[in-house]
This record gives structure tokens, C-alpha cells and sequence, in this order.
């Protein structure tokens, strides 16, 4: 089957350190069939890119602060400039941990309360479809994608959780909160909805045979939001 | 600081002894300098020369089936899967620094392995490990105390936490190991490493110097005093002294070793390299004269353009450090910009240190002084290092501890309680208190988790998967070395066709004691004759691996642990078996064969937990019915009548068949079945027979199933039904699901946390 022309092209960033950017390029590249770039992090434009993945991994190794030296890099203040014009950027795990370094998302993630590593698939609920990040998941009310990470406890003060509530920005919560966060907050956008940054890994779950389909809509639900 | 004067008492400290010092001596013509001692003494101990162990070693199938590179020829072995592609693995051990500083002693394993796998070109795509350590629970005589619990929870913990760090970051899944407990690895654990990569048949670099003027580079990080004389501090025993040891432990950067993969394969597939080698144990020394007698050659380096981290190294200290994340590259004389921009563009060091010369030496300068010159070939295994012939003599306590009347064994009653002691006994319980530390699913390739029989990784752009583990019962190696290297390589051979997989090749790492004891030289001797054997009558060649001597504590030396690192070929990802039940009314059936009266009790986790005692002898098994039943299982499987597979192993047929119940963790399912008792209810329930596996099918493919078993001439018995929330065998077990699944699930987690301070 064809799929008609996709108007969405994705570049996702390659950080030194980085390790999940191959996971997202296989599936935006190969089972969703999209228009898919690797941006090196010393370039300084997004060039034609329209989504912006910031994805998972170790970024510079991340001895000091999760995303604390990814936000300096070249790359990101193109990332920014384009997220402030209203383009779309989905940080995923180290990736949501460098939104919120660069303040391009609201609070932090800090070490998971038990100290720990936690890799697992967790159930989550969709908080917020009316947006371009979750807009196909109608009809879905819980979703199971994994979980890897060390710093997932996600903090902000009662102000901005307030915040977050009042303008429901919160895009997804844990049923079962693997790592300590605040009000069980998996994922969070900006109040313009167009910059995601999330814990669990969509990008992980878009093929049957590897911890089934559930991430898929997600980025179906940006391709369709450009088309 | 001048160096130290050469002479037999300082050979003698740098654990070299007198016939190797005279050897020195004779070799050079004269009294060598400090640095060319320092490069014999690690290059001819245990842990670089195997000395000790070559010669058992070569009597292992090294060749054959699918390998392309015979064992001991590069890093690690490379196997043919079609496709134009080859899978490298290998397993290695990193005990004694895990002993004294567990974190960084295991990341260090980690990632000494993946190097070995990523310098040959090859991508790493899954990481597995083997881990030994005392009883974190109060059982047996020795090793129990409090303060042993603790340190061994300590070691545990922060093991784990090692291997975690490092293969999270750098990006690759920990998608199987194993971890048993037992006092004898109390003081000496057990720690071994294992890696897989992918690479393209022709890609493949080799670790070899030659072509005389081609430039010698040292690339990735810089060195320092890190891990100086780590060789030959695994070349000794464990004692109170080795906490003294602690500075000859290295420290990993997982995040410069991710950079050093891309860089490195970046610069393999430039096809500007000659040769390439990690540096690992004894760094330098070992690498440029490895490289050096396998190209013959020789090597001119100049110890000034070394990258330090630390200032007034002497050459000594340069030539024999082990710091991490290094690398030593033959370029092609004219291409070396190609090399640097590669490394530039991934904030490496990439320096030339030196170059090729049509000589047979490696000589080393250092602030205008000759500090070595030194013939590359009597440095290296293969060439003239050491090769001893070493006394064997079966141990006494072989004879004495067959002796064990089972029926003097007092008849549990309750019969539910044992089996639920049994599954939450730390050697059998469900490990997710580990893995879940592991990031078992980066690169979105494991498509079978970490919990079943075997971990199984996908190999993207084929219809291939590869299904890997590691396995090895100390027990049945103690009480019958022999045997217990049969089973070591049947039940890993057998865990990955419970996946749909043929058993390709093994990568070995062989954990003994003091090699200078005669009975733990039998008991090495008899394990790699277990191991041949077994090799030989599956097919499955040894592709390389890795011997770990002097594994004893001043008290006792460890079981003997011979671990197998199994490797198997899935041809196409729709025959994915998983070893869970899944629908209500399928048959229950356990094929195999028969057991013996008492077969499967000796070394058994149930005699060990319930009786105390290690006693017995080990299963029996036949490696040729062993692979009949692997035939028929994987014809069973491809033609699509399996729905699940498990090997029974440890704690027996009613752990097997409970575990298949609960695997499924989000899904469990209960059942009913019936079995002949042939011998004591208890005994039928737990022994540990071999060639058994638990496997359900629809009820309308049984009589098929039936036919391919009995073709393949092994025993196939319908025992029962899936459904219900029960396990319920005859009238002597019968548990809920939720009893099981807290047994199964929570114990290590109830173990490890019970003294940790509540955060909430």
C-alpha cells in the first residue's frame, strides 16, 4: 500500500552519548515511512526539519546533570528558535531532560526515588487528546510503553504543577509510578502544545514484535497534524 | 623517582617465577630493564598467557559449523548467519576487581568485552552476564554470618548496579544472564561478562601489525595509573591483602567507549586500518606486541606522545596501565588524515605514537632513554609464552560425597511449602529485581526479554533472530566435573531451542581455583572434557573465551564454574517461541526422557535448600538424546504446534511448570495436571533430571506432536490442561496464582530492601 506524501520531516538529534536516536529512526524511518534525518549536534540548523526529536541516551555522557551540557550544544538553539516559532519538538527521556534544561518545558527530572534503574513497560493514561501529539489515541483510555531511566522523578514547584493543571498540559500519567514523579506525571507540553517532552519511549513501541504498537499513534498523530 | 633494581626477588614480586625470570635472562642476553620486567610479568601470568590452560584448551572443537574465525585467532570468534552476516561473541571475566570494588570492577567487564567484540568491526547488539556471589540469605554453614550477608548484599547490589551503568549508557541491552548464590563464591565472586555483535562478512578488522612505515595510533581516552598490573592481580589468589588491590581496579567511562564504538567503526569502514586491537589487560604491552607477533613485525613507539592524565609517569607505569577506552590502530601509511577527522569529529584522541618496522621487536622510548626491547613472539600465547603441563588429581572429596542414602531423607508433608520455599529461594526466583536495573531494550531488537528460557535479539533487515544465554550449575561441576561440563552445554543448547533456535557455537569462561592444586586442575581438566564432548555431539564449535584461575579464598576455593555462553540461530522470527502458557484448554505435555530413580537429586536445589547437603552425584545426561530432542522440539515448533516451551532445570518439574503458569507477568495462568509417581512424590516433583521440557499445544495438533516425538525416539506424555487461577498437580499441589506470583516476583526484592531506609 502506498501511503500518500507525508509533508512531515523529521530530524532527530545525535548528541554524543545519545543511544535511543537509532531507535527513533527506525521507526519513523522504516515502519512509519517517513521523511527521517539524523542532525549532528556541532550543526548549528534544523534545516528543513518541521518535528524535532530530542531522543534518549546519555547526552555527553550526562556525569553532571542530566541535559545540563546537551542544552549548550550547537543544535539546540536552533531547537529553541524553532519550538519558539511554534514548531513541533518531542524530547523523549534524556530527551524531555534537555527541554527542561534548555526551558523549552516547565520543571526537572530528578533521580528516581529509589535510586535505581528502572526498565519496564508501564501502563499510562492519556490525560490530554486534544492536542497533536495524541489526537489519534480516541477512544484509548490506558497505553503501555517502556520505561529506561535513572532520572524520571519528575519536580516542579506547586505553582507550576498548578499551572500545568489549570492549562492541561499534563499529556500523559503513570498508573503505577515506577520512579517518584510528581502528581504521577509522565509527560508534559508546553502551554502552546507544540514542544512534548516525555519519560516512557513511544518510540520503542511501534511494532507488534517488539513491545507491541501502542507508541505508533503518537507520531501518527503529529504526521497528521502537518498533513 | 629512578626505578627499582632488576633482579629474581623483584621478578619474583611481580609473580614471576625463577624458570620464567632464567628464561628472561636467556631470551634477552642480559638482565632486563624495569620496564621490559614489567612487560614479561603480564604478559606471561595466568591472565594473558594462559599458561596453565592452553593445553586442555586446544583439546575443545575450535572449528567447524558455522565458524569463520577459529577460536583464538582474533578478539573473539565470528559465526556465519547468512545474509553476508556474522555474529562475534565472547565472555569474559572481570572476578577479582568485582571482589574488592564491585561497580567498577563489573562496568570494567562490560566494557573490556564490548570492546573485544566492537574492535573487530563488529556492532555490539546485546550484553549478557553470569554472576556468582555468597548467600544473601541465612543458609548453609559457612558464609552466613551477619556481617558475610551484608557484604555479600553489598557486592550484589552494586554489581548489578555496575553492569547497569555501563551497558545503559553506552547503549546496548543486558537481555539475559544468570546469578546463583552459594557460600563457596563468598569472599570470591564470580563476575563474568559476555557480548554479541553484528558485523558484515568482509568488514571485519583484524588485530594485526604489519606493513613496515604504516603508522601506530592510540586512540580514545588517555592514560593513567589506572589499573596498573590488573593481569596479574587476577593471577593470584583472593586474600586479606587483595583489599590492597583496590588501585589495580580500573574505572569506566561508558559514555568515551560509546564514542570509541562510533569512531572505531567509522574508521573500519574508511578502509584506512591495517589492524586494530583493544587495549584491555596489561594495555599497551599486551596490544602492541599481540599485534606485532600476529602481523610478524615489530614496533617502534615513543612513550612521550602517549596522551596522560597524570603527570611523571615513568614508562613502567605507561606500558602497564589498564586504563579504559583505548585503542591501538595500524593506519595506512599517507591516509592518516582520514583517521584524524573521524576522531576529531567525535572529540577523541587520536595520536600516532609510533610505527611498523620490519623487525621482530617492540622497542619503547621514553624521554630519549630505550626503556624496552623486547622480541614480540615469546611475549604472546601462541608464540613463546610459557605453556605448562600442570598435575591433576582426582579430590578426595569426590569419593566421599557420591555417599547419600536419599531415602534416609526425612518425606516433606507439606509438599505447597517446598514448592514455594523453592520459588522464592534466590537461586530459583524470578531475577526482575535485576534486570529491570538493565536497559534490555535500547536499539528495539529484543524481542524476548530477560525471565524466559533464553533472551532473544532480532537482527534488523533479515528474518533472523539470535538466542543467546548463559549457563552453568556449579553444583554438578563440584560433585562430577565431567558431567557438569556436559550439562553446562546442553542446558544452555537446550534453553535456546525452548526459543525455536538451533544452537549455533559457545564462548566459554572457564572459573577455577589454584591451578597448582592437582584437584582443581582435575576438576578442569574433566570440565573441558565435559565441555568437548558435548561440543562435538551438538555441533556447536567453541568460538573462544576466556579462563579465570585462582578463584579461592584463604578458606576454600569456589565450585568449579565452567560458564557457557550459548549462541543460537532462529532462521525466521514467526517460529519465536516464549516459554509462558497462554490460552485455557491447551494440553500440557512434558517431553523427554524417563527419569531413573534418584537421577536429578544430586547437586539439586531442593536436596541444597531443604536437606542441606551438596551431595550425590550430578544428573545424568546423553548429549545424543539431548539432541534428538532438540530436533523434534524445533520440528514441533516450526511447523507451528508449539505455543510454549520450557526446560526443566533448577528445582525441578514443579518449578518448570509454575514458572510457565507465571512468566507472563501481566498475564498469568493457572493449570491442572497429573503425573505417575515412580519414586517419592517429593523426589518427582524437584529432581533436576535432564533432557525434560515442559511444552502446550492445542488439543487438535497432540497427535502430531505425539508422531514427531516418537520419531525422534524421546518420550512425549499429555499431563494435563491450562486454565483456571491454580496450580494444581494430583492432589499434592495445589496454590492460587497470587501465593505464587508473590513467591516468585517479590523475594529478591524483600531481600535486598528489608534494611534500606524508606524514602517515601
Amino acid at each position: 500500500m502506498r501511503r500518500k506524501l507525508s509533508k512531515a520531516k523529521f530530524g532527530v538529534i545525535v548528541f554524543p552519548g545519545s543511544n535511543c536516536d537509532h531507535d527513533a529512526y527506525h521507526s519513523l524511518k522504516h515502519l512509519l515511512c517517513q521523511d527521517t534525518k539524523f542532525l549532528w549536534h556541532k550543526e548549528s540548523s534544523i534545516g528543513d526539519r518541521n518535528v524535532i526529536i530530542v531522543p534518549g541516551g546519555f547526552s555527553y555522557g550526562d556525569y553532571l546533570r542530566c541535559g545540563a551540557i546537551a542544552r549548550f550544544s550547537n543544535i539546540m538553539k536552533d531547537v529553541v528558535r524553532h519550538a519558539n516559532e511554534g514548531g513541533t519538538v518531542i524530547g523523549i527521556c534524556n530527551g524531555f531532560q534537555i527541554l527542561c534544561e534548555a526551558g523549552l518545558l516547565p520543571g526537572a527530572l530528578i533521580r528516581n526515588i529509589n535510586l535505581k534503574f528502572v526498565c519496564k513497560n508501564v501502563p499510562l493514561t492519556i490525560e490530554n487528546k486534544k492536542n497533536i501529539f495524541t489526537a489519534l489515541y480516541n477512544g484509548t483510555k490506558e497505553i503501555s510503553l517502556p520505561v529506561a531511566h535513572a532520572e524520571g522523578n519528575y519536580l516542579c514547584d506547586e505553582d507550576t504543577l498548578k499551572s500545568l493543571e489549570d492549562y492541561e498540559q499534563i499529556v500523559f500519567r503513570y498508573k503505577d509510578n515506577p520512579n517518584g514523579s510528581m502528581a504521577n506525571i509522565a509527560g508534559i507540553m508546553n502551554k502552546k502544545g507544540n514542544v512534548l517532552g516525555m519519560m516512557p519511549h513511544p518510540e520503542r513501541a511501534c511494532e507488534e514484535i517488539v513491545r507491541g504498537t501502542d507508541g505508533r499513534k503518537l507520531f501518527e498523530s503529529v504526521i497528521q497534524s502537518l498533513n | 623517582m629512578s626505578d627499582p633494581i632488576v633482579n629474581l626477588d623483584l621478578a619474583r614480586e611481580l609473580g614471576l617465577q625463577e624458570d620464567e625470570y632464567n628464561r628472561i635472562l636467556e631470551l634477552l642476553g642480559r638482565t632486563p630493564t624495569y620496564t621490559e620486567l614489567g612487560i614479561f610479568s603480564v604478559m606471561w601470568s595466568e591472565h594473558c598467557s594462559y599458561k596453565n590452560s592452553i593445553l586442555q584448551i586446544k583439546t575443545l572443537p575450535r572449528s567447524g559449523g558455522r565458524l569463520l574465525v577459529s577460536a583464538g585467532e582474533e578478539n573473539a570468534g565470528l559465526v556465519d548467519i547468512g545474509d553476508g552476516l556474522a555474529v562475534a561473541f565472547k565472555i569474559e571475566s572481570h572476578n577479582h576487581p568485582s571482589a574488592v570494588e564491585p561497580y567498577q570492577g563489573a562496568a570494567t567487564g562490560v566494557g573490556g568485552i564490548l570492546r573485544d567484540i566492537f574492535t573487530m568491526g563488529a556492532r555490539p547488539i546485546a550484553a549478557l552476564n553470569s554472576l556468582r556471589f555468597g548467600n544473601i540469605t541465612p543458609i548453609g554453614d559457612n558464609g552466613s554470618s551477619d556481617g558475610k550477608l551484608e557484604r555479600t548484599k553489598y557486592l550484589f547490589k552494586n554489581v548489578v548496579k555496575g553492569i547497569g551503568d555501563y551497558g545503559n549508557c553506552f547503549g546496548v541491552p543486558t537481555v539475559s544472564g544468570e546469578i546463583y548464590f552459594d557460600e563457596s563464591y563468598t569472599d570470591n565472586p564470580l563476575v563474568n561478562a559476555m557480548a554479541v555483535g553484528i558485523v558484515e562478512i568482509g568488514e571485519v578488522a583484524s588485530a594485526t601489525a604489519k606493513g613496515e612505515g604504516n603508522p601506530v595510533f592510540i586512540v580514545g581516552s588517555s592514560t593513567g595509573r589506572d589499573g596498573i598490573h590488573g593481569a596479574t592481580f587476577a593471577s593470584e589468589e583472593i586474600s586479606e591483602k587483595s583489599e590492597s588491590k583496590r588501585p589495580s581496579v580500573q574505572v569506566g567511562d561508558p559514555f568515551t567507549e560509546k564514542l570509541l564504538l562510533e569512531a572505531s567503526i567509522e574508521l573500519i569502514k574508511s578502509g584506512v586500518v591495517v589492524g586494530m586491537q583493544d587495549m584491555g589487560a596489561a594495555g599497551i604491552t599486551c596490544s602492541t606486541s599481540e599485534m606485532s607477533a600476529k602481523g610478524k613485525s615489530g614496533m617502534k613507539i615513543n612513550l612521550d606522545l602517549v596522551p596522560v592524565r597524570e603527570e611523571k609517569m615513568s614508562a613502567y607505569e605507561i606500558m602497564l596501565s589498564e586504563s579504559q577506552e583505548r585503542m591501538l590502530v595500524v593506519i595506512e601509511k599517507g591516509k592518516e588524515d582520514i583517521a584524524f577527522d573521524i576522531f576529531k569529529k567525535w572529540d577523541l584522541h587520536c595520536v600516532e605514537v609510533g610505527e611498523v618496522i620490519n623487525d621482530t621487536n617492540i622497542k619503547i622510548t621514553y624521554k630519549g632513554k630505550q626503556e624496552a626491547d623486547v622480541p614480540a613472539d615469546p611475549l604472546v600465547l601462541g608464540g613463546g609464552a610459557p605453556v605448562y603441563v600442570r598435575e591433576a588429581k582426582e579430590p578426595a572429596y569426590l569419593k566421599d560425597i557420591k555417599n547419600i542414602d536419599y531415602n534416609s531423607l526425612k518425606e516433606p508433608e507439606d509438599l505447597n511449602e517446598i514448592l514455594i520455599r523453592l520459588l522464592s529461594s534466590p537461586n530459583i526466583t524470578n531475577k526482575k529485581w535485576v534486570y529491570e536495573q538493565y536497559d534490555t531494550q535500547v536499539r528495539t531488537n529484543t524481542v524476548i526479554l530477560p525471565g524466559g528460557d533464553a533472551s532473544v535479539v532480532r537482527v534488523k533487515g533479515t528474518n533472523k533472530a539470535l538466542s543467546m544465554k548463559t549457563d552453568c550449575n556449579g553444583r554438578y561441576v563440584y560433585l562430577n566435573p565431567y558431567k557438569g561440563g556436559l550439562i553446562a552445554v546442553c542446558e544452555s543448547a537446550r534453553n535456546v531451542v525452548c526459543t525455536g533456535a538451533e544452537p549455533l557455537a559457545i564462548t566459554n569462561c572457564l572459573n577455577f581455583g589454584n591451578p597448582y592444586k592437582p584437584e582443581v586442575y582435575y576438576q578442569f581438566k574433566e570440565a573441558i572434557r565435559g565441555i568437548g564432548d558435548a561440543c562435538r555431539t551438538l555441533d556447536t564449535p567453541v568460538t573462544g573465551g576466556n579462563v579465570s584461575f585462582y578463584n579461592e579464598s584463604p578458606d576454600y576455593a569456589v565450585y568449579p564454574t565452567p560458564v557457557i555462553g550459548m549462541m543460537g540461530l532462529i532462521e525466521d522470527v514467526k517460529h519465536l517461541t516464549t516459554s509462558y502458557f497462554k490460552d485455557e484448554g491447551d494440553v500440557i505435555a512434558l517431553i523427554g526422557k524417563d527419569v531413573k530413580e534418584f537421577d536429578g537429586l544430586g547437586g539439586s536445589e531442593f536436596i541444597k535448600l531443604i536437606h542441606g547437603k551438596v551431595a550425590g552425584d550430578a544428573p545424568d545426561i546423553d548429549p545424543s538424546y539431548e539432541n534428538r530432542l532438540y530436533d523434534a522440539t524445533l520440528e514441533m515448533i516450526k511447523a507451528g504446534f508449539i505455543k510454549s516451551a520450557h526446560d526443566i532445570s533448577d528445582g525441578g518439574f514443579a518449578v518448570a511448570l509454575a514458572e510457565s503458569c507465571l512468566m507472563n507477568r501481566n498475564n498469568p495462568v493457572g493449570c491442572s495436571v497429573n503425573i505417575n509417581y515412580n519414586t517419592r512424590k517429593d523426589f518427582e516433583l524437584f529432581n533436576e533430571a535432564q533432557s525434560r521440557i515442559i511444552i502446550s499445544l492445542r488439543k487438535e495438533d497432540e497427535d502430531k506432536c505425539r508422531e514427531i516425538c516418537t520419531k525422534h525416539e524421546i518420550g512425549f506424555e499429555n499431563i494435563g490442561n491450562i486454565g483456571g487461577d491454580k496450580l494444581m498437580i494430583n492432589k499434592d499441589i495445589n496454590l492460587n496464582l497470587e501465593t505464587l506470583i508473590d513467591a516468585y516476583y517479590n523475594s529478591i526484592q524483600r531481600i535486598m530492601e528489608t534494611n534500606e531506609s524508606k524514602i517515601n
